[in-house]
């Protein structure tokens, strides 16, 4: 395989090449699969500006900045065009911005941005060759290291105005600001510390306290739907993900209905929809095989009900996939699909007999 | 929508596979016409799979159209005719249609012959089955489908074997390629009676005939000859690509799996292709043995598609020449269909007796598009149809570790139908990557 097709052989005809079959190709490409990503997410981020003003304007632009910059600095001068050209990275950086508090620092998205593209990304070797989802990890690095900041909750809803800005927004870098002076606790807070139980109604369209992206469920499952038909996605994952869940906390209900919350709850509250649809199917973090899909959604599922019900945090689904991302290779090794022709068990034998 | 529940296959037909454009609109309305003899021809020694024939004529023979002019030499093997009456110009190096030298005997035809064929027709149904087999090896009659495998070691079943069924392939899955579509609608009448022929002397219980449902010209064509005392079916098949795969059109129409590194004969089947069948028919009845086929003329660089009956040993430059030649923004002409094909490095290359179509290509099909990394969306894992790990032979081929391919992947198996490349939405040269690591592994396997 030469990027050179050599030329004719006889020289007669000069212009025609040697390029191997097939001649075909479907019309996707990859840049194409992330516009579609991008294009899914517009609901949620719509949903954001709405609810928490232009506070999530500026944290999801400047997460994706922090994206963008990083992948820029770090790439070679020359794939720099190239590696910026797919968008991946600055739909990693509004990922992540989906993920924050509306009264975060402007300074720690920007730096959360970094982290989940430089630590997340370029270190593993760039695009298809990370093992945990990118956003998630820079969440995950912004929770450990600014962990008030990072569960310092603000309301939907309670602004007077678009414009209105939340103090802490534009604290300098290397402070906190005044952080708890709106603080409300989320749903998930409400039921895990006060037992108190919020409306469907309120999480299904979203004006609940939470990350600024994950509280709407109703416009996230709708960018899930498009995903879903425009076949972006492996379909398997999400409804793995969603029916453990689901069942899982139906199987708690049904032991204590006073405990333990509905799996309705369960579904629309927290970034489980968000982390569903939009992380859990990252492909480059989640299994090739269609039984691994299902190891690995069944896994996230349960993990996430686990941690809520059982943890120390009222929030699983940043950890759920964060483990099982790391369980991938492992999946994708024991799930190998059954070759045609050949038997699962006696992979060995087979190998025999073709000598 | 559609995209998302292709997801779901409701229908009996092999999993998995590609849905790419069927591209036969130019070329499958319009009927064969015979190329024009021309002045020279060139046959290859070692066109089929195999050891190649040995000349049995010496240069300044005279020949009769239709005289063997090259033996077989050992079993699998098979013998070569003159496509024209003529004169044998040289026998020496000439270029294959990859471009290498091979052994190969031209021809140079009379001018005035008629180029009339006079054979004799034998009784193929009251034959031995040795006798049939040896007929067959003396017709020169190989898969028309591509592989070019001659088709009397297909019929040589061993004895505690038995075929009981018969299996004709007329899935023609490749885009652009209407030849065997062609035979279908316009000589149906010698596709069943080659189907009866073989099932004679095989002893076989039934014929099936599969047939995809692009195809509804064909499969009324052969109905409508069809009786009920004649033991065929006509199987119409999901339009699928790799549908007409051996193994897939076993699966689709019986339901079995073939197993690794066994025969179709190791089922009870035979498998054989429209062109086959059509000239085995040919053979038996007027005498004529493989010295022409029907090629298929088609893609966006060709001028004038067209489906033509072509003397094997045509120049390739003369076939197209006739047809109305190449667009001046021809890329790349391809030999076979255009996923599995082959490029042609020289148009003075001559058509071989597996030739199923002459494409052009343009810019827009050979731009060797934007490669992007591999972002593990496993689309090429849902296209392949032996469930083989497409993916990670692009990885292991780029990292050389051609072995782990064989062992721990079975890349051995892939048979290289480019569903995967097809799929593959970040441009990997899957298929491409797979055939260097097949290359390599033959190659470690000799020098062990």
């Amino acid at each position: 395989m030469s990027n050179n097709n050599p030329n004719n052989a006889s020289g007669k005809d000069p212009h025609l090449l040697l390029q191997s079959a097939p001649l075909l190709h479907q019309k996707l490409t990859t840049p194409a699969a992330m516009k579609d990503v991008w294009i899914a997410l517009l609901p949620a981020s719509c949903a954001s500006f709405w609810f928490f003003g232009i506070s999530a304007v500026l944290i999801l632009l400047t997460s994706i900045a922090g994206a963008i910059l990083t992948e820029w600095i770090f790439t070679p001068t020359e794939k720099r065009r190239f590696a910026l050209s797919d968008t991946s990275a600055g739909l990693t950086g509004l990922l992540l911005g989906l993920t924050l508090p509306a009264g975060i620092p402007l300074w720690m998205a920007f730096l959360g941005g970094m982290v989940s593209i430089g630590l997340g990304k370029v270190i593993w070797g760039g695009l298809g060759s990370n093992i945990f989802n990118p956003a998630l990890l820079g969440r995950a690095f912004l929770l450990g290291t600014f962990p008030i900041a990072m569960t310092t909750w603000v309301s939907a809803g309670d602004l007077s105005d678009f414009f209105q800005l939340h103090s802490s927004n534009l604290a300098l870098p290397f402070m906190q600001g005044q952080l708890d002076a709106m603080s409300e606790a989320t749903p998930l807070g409400l039921m895990k510390f006060e037992q108190q139980v919020t409306s469907f109604g309120s999480l299904f369209i979203g004006n609940t306290a939470g990350s600024i992206g994950e509280t709407s469920g109703f416009l996230i499952i709708l960018g899930g739907i498009y995903l879903f038909l425009r076949n972006a996605i492996n379909w398997r994952i999400p409804v793995a993900i969603l029916t453990t869940a689901a069942l899982f906390s139906l199987i708690l209900l049904l032991v204590d209905n006073q405990q333990y919350p509905s799996p309705l709850f369960t579904l629309f509250s927290g970034g489980l929809l968000l982390g569903t649809f939009f992380m859990a199917t990252d492909p480059v973090t989640s299994p090739l095989t269609p039984k691994g899909c299902w190891i690995f959604g069944i896994g996230i599922g349960f993990l996430v009900v686990l941690i809520r019900v059982y943890g120390g945090l009222p929030e699983g689904v940043l950890y759920a996939i964060l483990l099982m991302n790391a369980a991938t290779p492992l999946i994708d090794r024991y799930t190998q699909p059954r070759i045609f022709g050949r038997d699962k068990q006696n992979l060995k034998n087979n190998n025999k007999a073709d000598k | 929508m559609l995209k998302f529940f292709s997801n779901f296959s409701f229908n009996d037909s092999f999993a998995h596979g590609v849905h790419p454009p069927h591209h036969k609109e130019a070329t499958e309305d319009l009927s064969i016409q015979r190329v024009p003899f021309v002045s020279h021809y060139i046959m290859p020694l070692g066109q089929h799979i195999g050891i190649p024939s040995v000349p049995v004529v010496v240069v300044g023979d005279k020949l009769k159209r239709g005289q063997m002019i090259a033996k077989s030499k050992g079993f699998i093997s098979t013998a070569l005719h003159s496509p024209v009456a003529g004169r044998v110009k040289n026998i020496g190096m000439y270029r294959y249609v990859d471009g290498s030298f091979r052994e190969a005997i031209e021809i140079e035809s009379d001018p005035y012959a008629t180029q009339q064929f006079s054979g004799q027709a034998s009784d193929v149904l009251n034959m031995d089955i040795n006798a049939f087999i040896d007929a067959v090896q003396q017709s020169g009659i190989v898969g028309m489908g591509g592989a070019a495998f001659p088709s009397h070691v297909k019929y040589s079943i061993p004895k505690e074997q038995k075929i009981t069924d018969i299996l004709v392939n007329g899935a023609e899955c490749e885009p652009f390629l209407t030849n065997d579509h062609r035979l279908m609608v316009e000589r149906p009448e010698t596709v069943l009676r080659g189907c009866e022929i073989l099932r004679q002397q095989l002893g076989a219980a039934r014929v099936t005939i599969g047939v995809e449902k692009n195809k509804p010209e064909s499969i009324a064509q052969l109905q409508k000859f069809l009786t009920d005392d004649i033991p065929i079916d006509i199987a119409p098949l999901e339009v699928k690509y790799p549908q007409g795969a051996e193994k897939m059109l076993i699966k689709s129409i019986y339901n079995k799996e073939l197993p690794a590194g066994k025969f179709p004969r190791d089922l009870g089947i035979a498998v054989n292709n429209i062109g086959t069948i059509v000239a085995l028919a040919d053979y038996f009845d007027h005498g004529m043995p493989l010295i022409e086929r029907i090629v298929t003329l088609a893609g966006p660089g060709m001028e004038s598609p067209a489906n033509l009956i072509v003397p094997i040993g045509t120049p390739i430059r003369d076939v197209l020449d006739f047809a109305g030649g190449l667009k001046k923004e021809t890329r790349e002409v391809i030999m076979g269909g255009p996923m599995m094909g082959n490029p042609i490095a020289d148009l003075d290359a001559p058509i071989l007796k597996g030739t199923s179509g002459i494409l052009a290509f343009t810019e827009a099909e050979t731009a060797r598009p934007v490669e992007y990394p591999c972002i593990r969306c496993s689309r090429c894992l849902d296209a392949c149809p032996y469930f083989l790990n497409p993916s990670r032979f692009a990885l292991l081929a780029r990292a050389r570790l051609f072995e782990d391919m064989q062992e721990k992947y079975h890349v051995m198996d892939c048979v290289e139908c480019g569903a995967c490349t097809y799929a593959c939405p970040s441009n990997i040269p899957i298929v491409q990557h797979i055939r260097t690591a097949k290359d390599a592994l033959r190659n470690i396997k000799v020098d062990a």
